[in-house]
């Protein structure tokens, strides 16, 4: 807060300080000059603060301009493009292969989730449905990805506000899990694990019996972490009755998955329009009705038990079969074939050089990633590239909001919001 | 197949072909409005977009709540080379609409900004990476690109290197920007035809040549 302190007479150093020019006649105390009484005229600016790019609640390289009104944001202007890799461009430039691992590398904190979307996109315009138990297999990875999400969001969301402790106990929970990745994919978290036509290869012998214990113990841990959070005080202080946005909002500005289930609408991709196994298996939609980040919270809590309950299912039904559709063309042959055949040696130098032509067209495909709607706008053109890949990150609508979240809230608060609102410039920058 | 790939929950391709029907008939401004792949796609005129658009969020058949995306789409051989595709979402009644309007270099496309606040960052996008205008958008500035760029990205003539490169210079002590020098060529490889990709091989250049008209007469 500037405060522009005058008291009678000339004060050259302080204006000197203050750089502003002289003040307005009407705001010049000028009886107080005959009066020799000390009188002062306090002016409180509005002034602009940079939140970001280098700070730790910005999640990334967010540049937040906050013009403050004492404490209070009377505008926030979020600048965004300071992680821009141009990977529309470079996804032009590649083979419908090659430009899936692109999509591990714009929400780093749910890989596979994004690659979810690319590759149903690329078999809606090839015609080609994966196999179930590829399909099983990434529905029961899509949930563990949204677990993965929930417990860095909230967990550093905690951080942002105060709480130090589930940070330290998600991080070791996350172990589990991207153990599980480097498991089935052999990177902890650019798996480029989901392939157009199903997965890369099979699980691992004894892989379904870990994680089928993993998902027995996790509930627990899940309330271990609200034992820390959900009826902390200063946590609710922090959080209810922050950032409220009622549906019509939401709805308004694009909000989708956790942020938009918090304002109360139930909406959700994976019911709505399900695709590869979720119409299998039965879970509940979370829905909070206030709108805040006390229930952008709770929403994401719940929504890790239901992943929890779809993961059992999906380990239940799943059964033993090929992972990727067989056709040559599509997926590479096994490595012990192509030892003794000259025509699996060809294909898979064919896929792994030209890739595959996709047949004219375009699809706007979407999945429920753990932050809401992301979809792949793909333009085909019947080349072995794509001729426009448009990704529809979920924290550009976002963040978009954070103006009208914001406004007249505290400084604190921004923060609070900008850790619900779950963003990851990997994504909103692409 | 439309109808046997619709997933379960969503309206079936034969109420979108009645959505479509609906759409061609009530609006002037529709060029066209079809199934695509199992997928609603509206072709529009670009200066009767908003009453389309107010339609299609207001009108109970309708009932688009969200503006889920808007991107473009380059096409440099067209007279007007732009599509504006924009992609919406009706919550209640579970359909996706998607819309298209084509446009150039010059000719702006009416904002939806004040149908769907949302629209306004994607339109941003847009213009940053293509070019294209939008009217009566207040807030028409860039947003993905860096601060001071030229040109916009993903025009198919602009190239994937681009033009300039930008490092910190530690004697001057600031940032410079400078020509992109590549220590090998860019390499761009033709699947299309196998034979395309060959370069001309030395004493070849007349057969070279002579293939390079052929391809243009075809």
């Amino acid at each position: 807060m500037t405060q522009a302190l005058k008291t009678d007479g000339p004060q050259p150093g302080l204006r000197d300080v203050l750089d502003e020019g002289p003040l307005p006649e009407s705001l010049l105390p000028e009886p107080a000059v005959e009066q020799k009484v000390e009188r002062r005229t306090v002016e409180i600016d509005s002034h602009s603060l940079n939140f970001g790019p280098q700070h730790p609640s910005a999640h990334g390289v967010l540049r937040l301009v906050l013009e403050m009104e004492g404490e209070v944001v009377a505008r926030a202007v979020p600048h965004i493009g300071l992680l821009h890799r141009g990977t529309e461009k470079l996804i032009e430039y590649k083979t419908y292969p090659k430009a899936l691992p692109y999509f591990d590398r714009l929400d780093y904190a749910s890989p596979m989730s994004e690659e979810h979307a690319f590759a149903l996109a690329t078999e809606k315009l090839l015609g080609i449905t994966a196999p179930e138990r590829a399909q099983w297999i990434r529905v029961i990875f899509a949930e563990i990805t949204r677990i993965l999400n929930h417990i860095l969001n909230l967990t550093a969301m905690g951080l942002d506000c105060g709480a130090v402790t589930p940070a330290l106990w998600g991080y070791e929970e996350r172990e589990k899990l991207l153990e599980f990745y480097e498991a089935v994919s052999g990177a902890r978290f650019h798996a480029n694990y989901f392939r157009p036509g199903g997965v890369a290869r099979d699980l691992p012998a004894g892989l379904e019996e870990r994680i089928g214990r993993w998902a027995d113990e996790f509930p627990a841990w899940i309330d271990d972490l609200e034992s820390l959070l959900t009826e902390n005080r200063i946590w609710k202080q922090r959080t209810v009755g922050i950032g409220v946005f009622t549906s019509e909002q939401a709805l308004a500005w694009g909000f989708s998955g956790p942020c938009l289930r918090g304002s109360g609408v139930p909406w959700d991709l994976r019911r709505s329009q399900p695709y590869d196994t979720y119409d299998r298996v039965t879970f509940d939609i979370p829905v909070a009705r206030h709108g805040d980040c006390y229930d952008r919270y709770l929403v994401r809590v719940a929504e890790m038990r239901e992943s929890v309950k779809i993961i059992k299912q999906g380990l239940e039904q799943i059964k033993p079969g090929p992972v990727k559709v067989q056709d040559p063309k599509f997926s590479p042959p096994p490595r012990a074939e192509m030892k003794r055949s000259m025509e699996a040696l060809i294909h898979h130098f064919k896929l792994f050089t030209e890739g595959y032509h996709v047949p004219p067209g375009a699809t706007y495909t979407a999945v429920e990633t753990p932050k809401g709607e992301f979809g792949v706008y793909l333009v085909a053109d019947g080349s072995n590239r794509p001729y426009r890949c448009k990704i529809r990150p979920t924290g550009f609508a976002h963040l978009q909001a954070i103006d009208e979240m914001s406004r007249r809230g505290m400084l604190a608060d921004a923060v609070a919001i900008i850790g619900s609102l779950d963003l990851v410039f990997g994504e909103v920058d692409r | 197949m439309a109808e046997a790939t619709a997933p379960v929950g969503t309206r079936g391709s034969s109420c979108l072909s009645a959505l479509a029907f609906t759409l061609s008939t009530t609006l002037p401004g529709i060029r066209s409005a079809s199934l695509e792949g199992g997928e609603l796609v509206v072709r529009a005129e670009r200066e009767r977009l908003i009453p389309l658009m107010t339609l299609l969020r207001d009108d109970p058949r309708f009932r688009c709540e969200q503006m889920m995306d808007l991107c473009g789409v380059d096409f440099p051989e067209r007279p007007e080379r732009f599509d504006v595709v924009y992609n919406l979402l009706s919550v209640s009644h579970n359909h996706r609409i998607r819309v298209i309007v084509t446009t150039d270099e010059l000719t702006p496309v009416p904002s939806i900004h004040k149908l769907w606040p949302c629209a306004t960052w994607w339109e941003r996008e847009c213009y940053d990476l293509f070019g294209v205008l939008f009217s009566g958008q207040p807030d028409l500035r860039r947003i993905l690109s860096d601060y001071g760029f030229e040109g916009h990205p993903l025009r198919k003539d602009f190239p994937l290197t681009g033009y300039t490169e930008v490092r910190y210079d530690p004697d001057r002590r600031q940032i410079v920007r400078e020509p992109v020098s590549l220590t090998q060529d860019f390499r761009d490889f033709d699947f299309v035809s196998p034979w395309e990709g060959v370069l001309t091989l030395p004493g070849d250049e007349r057969a070279h040549e002579l293939r390079q008209i052929m391809k243009k007469l075809k």
